[in-house]
């Protein structure tokens, strides 16, 4: 890792416009959560069924799409990024500086927000709180480096990151039962369903994957996101086309 | 003291050749990459900085490539043409960023002296976003110096500066050259390169179309054959004049104006004044036909 790096993302992400919009998603969840509390007087239920589908299903990722862009996307897209890969540096170190700064602002603007709305809007001894915390973030870590990665891939990462999100991970899910075990989602809520035991069936956290593939699928799809992401940026090509 | 050598290098994109069979050596000295827009000099320049690999091709730094060679950006500096820098920092903040990706032993010296050299010194703590276009492109330069290297590779440094700016970074890179740096850095405009370089390397539609230094390349703009439209009170007796002369090697006098052919363009144009003047016919307009910069780089292609 490198500090100046980091230093220098920080400011990028949070310097430009888009952490209005990164705040904006937090209240959003926050005032979700209270509206929740007030419609169904702090059932943990509803506060899971939030949690899930709005939380974990919607904000989650497009946060992670978000500060992906922030911390190298636009970068690439502007062509700033030369004056870090144009540096003795191992562009090993420069993804995982960024990717340090873009799961440190997910966990900020998403996991804690996750926590806090679950807080808000119903739980039990803060079970809940514990697992969506642990659930998200996990999530968090994937959304992450797979977002990341995309950025680095593919000038057309935000299209891609939408689709995945809004369409995947909420739509297609629906109808088509196989798509749902292959989820990042379904993946990080298995570990949350382990760890409500008994009670899980009644909150309505439910996976549809066991905890075992829910982790390794996790650990698969994030390794192989980072080292995807490390094998691009190294012959990534910068050429202002004339 | 470095040269960065290309061997055979081309560069295409799909169907579209960007760069086409380009074999050059760059050392020590300012050298001046001159072509007109789209000839193909950024992606030179950015296979120089090991930003692209040459589709076919080598470009090495003292040998070594510099296609996914980290390492060479020890001893390179680049000014890239892109405007978009880290906006949310100072000037001061971003050159020291600079100098700690370097990696250097005394970071705030080496940027204090960057930006120093770039006389940056009073405008260093306001924002990036702030700056004039000039400020910016001053902030790249020093961005690039503040490690010292050994190689400097500037996309299109010129652009959006004001004639002090340009002459204040002529300068600077005249000295740099003079500590026998080896300077390299693009233009559209022959004027600009012609003051600097001590080498001019002509790029046109991705080919390297003439080589050596101003003389020799203001040799060839100049000795091409040179196109003339002329309008005057009698054009027939005109262009009698000027064949039997000699001055003009052709006249074509059916469009109603004259397009003369010259190959000596110095005779021709002492000639076409005491020719008209003895004839007793005015001249009402000459005009160059093609002094367009693109015109005379694809005369030198098609040579």
């Amino acid at each position: 890792m490198n500090v100046t790096v980091m230093q220098l993302t920080a400011r990028n992400l949070l310097g430009r416009r888009r952490a209005m919009f990164l705040v904006i998603l937090l209240l959003l969840l926050l005032g979700l959560a209270m509206l929740t509390r007030w419609a169904s007087d702090a059932s943990p239920n509803a506060s899971s069924v939030l949690a899930n589908g709005f939380a974990l299903g919607t904000v989650l990722p497009l946060m992670g799409l978000l500060v992906a862009t922030g911390v190298i996307g636009a970068e690439i897209d502007d062509g700033s990024i030369v004056y870090m890969l144009a540096k003795p540096l191992r562009r090993r170190e420069i993804l995982f500086s960024k990717l340090a700064v873009g799961f440190a602002a997910v966990f900020i603007f998403a996991v804690l927000p996750t926590m806090a709305a679950v807080v808000i809007a119903g739980d039990e001894g803060g079970q809940l709180m514990l697992a969506y915390g642990v659930s998200a973030v996990l999530a968090a870590i994937a959304y992450t480096a797979i977002f990341v990665t995309l950025g680095i891939v593919t000038r057309n990462a935000v299209v891609f990151g939408l689709l995945y999100a809004l369409l995947w991970e909420t739509v297609l899910g629906g109808y088509v039962p196989g798509i749902r075990a292959v989820s990042v989602r379904q993946w990080a809520l298995s570990v949350a369903e382990r760890m409500l035991g008994s009670q899980a069936n009644g909150w309505a956290v439910t996976s549809e994957v066991g905890m075992t593939t829910g982790l390794v699928m996790l650990g698969l799809v994030t390794v192989a996101a980072v080292y995807l992401g490390v094998r691009r940026l190294r012959t990534l090509t910068l050429n202002s086309i004339e | 003291m470095s040269t960065l050598e290309l061997v055979g290098v081309s560069r295409w994109y799909g169907d579209v050749v960007a760069v086409n069979d380009v074999t050059m050596t760059v050392g020590p000295g300012v050298t001046g990459l001159l072509g007109p827009n789209g000839a193909g000099k950024s992606t030179l320049i950015s296979m120089m900085g090991g930003f692209l690999p040459p589709s076919s091709g080598s470009v090495t730094l003292d040998g070594v490539p510099v296609w996914r060679n980290t390492e060479v950006y020890r001893s390179i500096g680049l000014v890239p043409e892109t405007e978009a820098m880290y906006d949310m920092v100072t000037g001061w903040e971003f050159v020291l960023a600079n100098a700690r990706l370097h990696g250097l032993a005394n970071p705030v010296a080496a940027a204090r002296a960057a930006v120093d050299q770039v006389d940056m010194m009073d405008a260093r703590n306001r924002d990036i976003s702030g700056y004039s276009k000039g400020m910016k492109q001053r902030i790249k330069m020093a961005t690039a110096l503040v490690h010292n290297p050994t190689v400097l590779l500037l996309d299109e440094p010129f652009n959006g500066m004001d004639p002090r700016q340009r002459l204040h970074l002529m300068e600077l890179l005249q000295s740099l050259a003079a500590q026998g740096r080896t300077v390299l850095f693009s233009s559209h405009i022959l004027e600009e390169v012609e003051q600097l370089a001590g080498t001019i390397e002509v790029v046109v539609a991705g080919r390297h179309a003439a080589s050596g230094d101003f003389r020799r390349i203001r040799k060839l703009m100049t000795q091409r054959p040179h196109q003339y439209t002329i309008r005057s009170s009698d054009n027939r007796a005109l262009a009698a004049a000027m064949i039997a002369d000699g001055s003009a090697d052709s006249v074509d006098v059916s469009s109603g104006a004259l397009a003369v052919q010259a190959s000596d363009f110095g005779r021709f144009v002492r000639a076409l004044p005491k020719l008209a003047c003895d004839g007793d016919v005015r001249l009402l307009e000459v005009t160059p036909a093609d002094e367009s910069l693109e015109s005379v780089f694809s005369y030198l292609v098609a040579r």
